[in-house]
């Protein structure tokens, strides 16, 4: 049977081109960075050439740019540092309600600790209305995070508007751009970001490394204490396989992004347009445009996500929901609950996020077998029935 | 994540469907928490002769529905009393932790139909207590389960 990979959102393969890179900082160049021999200077200098490659990828300076373990990290640090290093301003931050829980529970920790947290509300789209920020700001907001494109639903926030308003306001802005670098065109400074996160596996980088950009000017608190990598700010020694890794995959896929887009988008649109003519009572979440070129995200009413995930599993597709059971936690998406779905229909999500590799062969075996296991599982479900015998009285 | 049982009972569901005139039906869950389970019973001379099930929900709460009916068919009122979410777990070789309240469902499903056929029927099932009306399931697990 054959095994199509249609989850790129959660993580991607590694680029051969990104490992062969990585290679020889795992064995011959295995210095410390911060060590003065000659095969710790081939890692300080691979250090540095990463940091000029992703500083010139984002349009940033290479001193704006800081080595984390990953997003969760690179959010972490971003929104705990701000608040540290400004709470003699204010206590006050903005952010979505459908952010990444990497933003989300670290804003909730910041409330726990006597900080105030306002969770702007979405569109049916999913997009934040920059007057709404603007309406949030209070004399004491020291902080707006918006993520630049939803993990789950695609949609692409107005981030360009918003950071105009921040920097009017004078209020640091970040944005939580892991789903959205190395997808779309992303430039800084055009995007008015103060602060932006990034995670090298979501494009055919490695896992565990990840980049917090930081303007320079901007007053940030280390989150890890200890040497004086990064400049002082985070400590630790520096993952320089995974570093040099994730500046040639992101290299790679600015490179080939126009191209793999058009692609992409191309299949994308035939997707949607396969599912949503060939099965009733499905709606298409996120927004119909401003969406990111890989991401397909559809809510199907009287079933369940993860029963249909371990059925599309079976015919060997590999696909995500937005459903509560496949997290481990049992309620559905705050995503899909924001966007103004009822709690049934937000637990029968299907995700499916495209990679350049995938084909219009494998997206036609899932137009193929779809139908029939949602038919399934609709017949097995006590609200088909119900919807069913409804329309019969009618 | 799941036992092979468990993958058996969703992959190939025993029992699904509607019994037409059922002795007695019950539904417990709410959409809200992803689970709705319905389960029919055809009973003559206190015995389950058929039984018959459908669900919404995810691939635990298909497999418990799918077990609980294969425990009560052919079985008395009062052995079908005694069929408890352990019981249903255990048949599935276990249930992941977050898993649990999929059995509890079933359980109460099936308990749910028999009050329905005592209602029905004006008689008395020792041990039978009226179906939660709208019960947040998720939170109605039993610590020694965990």
């Amino acid at each position: 049977m054959q095994k199509i990979y249609f989850d790129h959102a959660a993580t991607t393969a590694m680029n051969p081109q990104v490992v062969e890179a990585m290679v020889p900082y795992f064995t011959e160049n295995f210095g410390n960075p911060s060590s003065i021999y000659e095969i710790a200077r081939k890692n300080k200098q691979a250090l540095d050439e990463s940091r000029d490659k992703i500083a010139k990828l984002l349009g940033a300076d290479p001193k704006e740019i800081y080595f984390t373990s990953g997003g969760t990290e690179s959010d972490n640090w971003a929104i705990k540092g701000i608040a540290d290093a400004y709470r003699n301003k204010g206590n006050h931050i903005i952010t979505s309600a459908i952010e990444h829980h990497a933003v989300l529970h670290t804003c909730e920790y910041l409330e726990s600790k006597g900080y105030e947290v306002t969770y702007l509300p979405v569109n049916e789209f999913g997009q934040v209305d920059p007057q709404d920020v603007l309406k949030a700001i209070k004399d004491n907001t020291i902080l707006i995070s918006i993520m630049y494109a939803n993990n789950e639903i695609g949609t692409i926030q107005p981030i360009e508007e918003i950071g105009k308003i921040a920097r009017e306001k004078g209020i640091v802005f970040h944005t939580d751009a892991v789903q959205a670098v190395g997808h779309i065109p992303i430039d800084v400074k055009k995007a008015n970001v103060d602060l932006l996160s990034l995670s090298g596996h979501k494009f055919h980088g490695p896992k565990g490394v990840g980049v917090l950009y930081i303007r320079k000017g901007i007053k940030i608190k280390p989150l890890l204490h200890g040497g004086a990598q990064e400049r002082g700010r985070r400590g630790g020694t520096e993952n320089v396989p995974g570093i040099v890794g994730l500046a040639k995959a992101l290299e790679l896929a600015v490179e080939n992004m126009e191209e793999n887009n058009k692609k992409m988008i191309e299949l994308r649109d035939y997707i949607i347009k396969g599912i949503s003519s060939k099965i009733d009572h499905v709606k298409l979440n996120g927004h119909p445009t401003d969406r990111l070129p890989n991401n397909i995200n559809f809510t199907f009413d009287f079933i369940e996500g993860e029963s249909l995930l371990l059925l599309l599993d079976m015919k060997g597709i590999y696909a995500s929901s937005g459903s509560a059971c496949t997290s481990g936690s049992l309620d559905p998406s705050h995503v899909l609950l924001a966007i103004g779905l009822p709690h049934e229909r937000a637990h029968g999500s299907l995700r499916i996020t495209l990679g350049d590799e995938n084909t219009k062969e494998e997206a036609d075996y899932l137009l193929e077998v779809l139908p029939p296991i949602v038919q399934r599982l609709r017949d097995m479900s006590p609200l088909y029935e119900a919807y069913k015998k409804e329309q019969n009285l009618n | 994540m799941y036992s092979e049982k468990v993958m058996d009972h969703f992959m190939n569901p025993r029992n699904v469907g509607e019994i037409e005139n059922p002795s007695g039906v019950g539904t417990v869950g709410n959409p809200k928490c992803g689970d709705i389970m319905k389960i029919y019973l055809d009973i003559e001379d206190n015995i389950i002769k058929d039984v018959k099930f459908k669900t919404f929900g995810c691939g635990a709460a298909v497999a418990t529905s799918s077990m609980a009916t294969e425990l009560v068919k052919g079985k008395t009122i009062e052995e079908a009393m005694k069929i408890t979410n352990k019981a249903v777990m255990e048949a599935l070789d276990g249930l992941p932790p977050v898993k649990v309240h999929c059995s509890v469902l079933a359980e109460e499903a099936l308990q749910a139909a028999l009050w329905d056929y005592a209602q029905k029927n004006g008689i008395e099932i020792e041990g039978l207590t009226p179906p939660k009306e709208d019960h947040d399931h998720h939170h109605d697990i039993p610590e020694d389960n965990e």
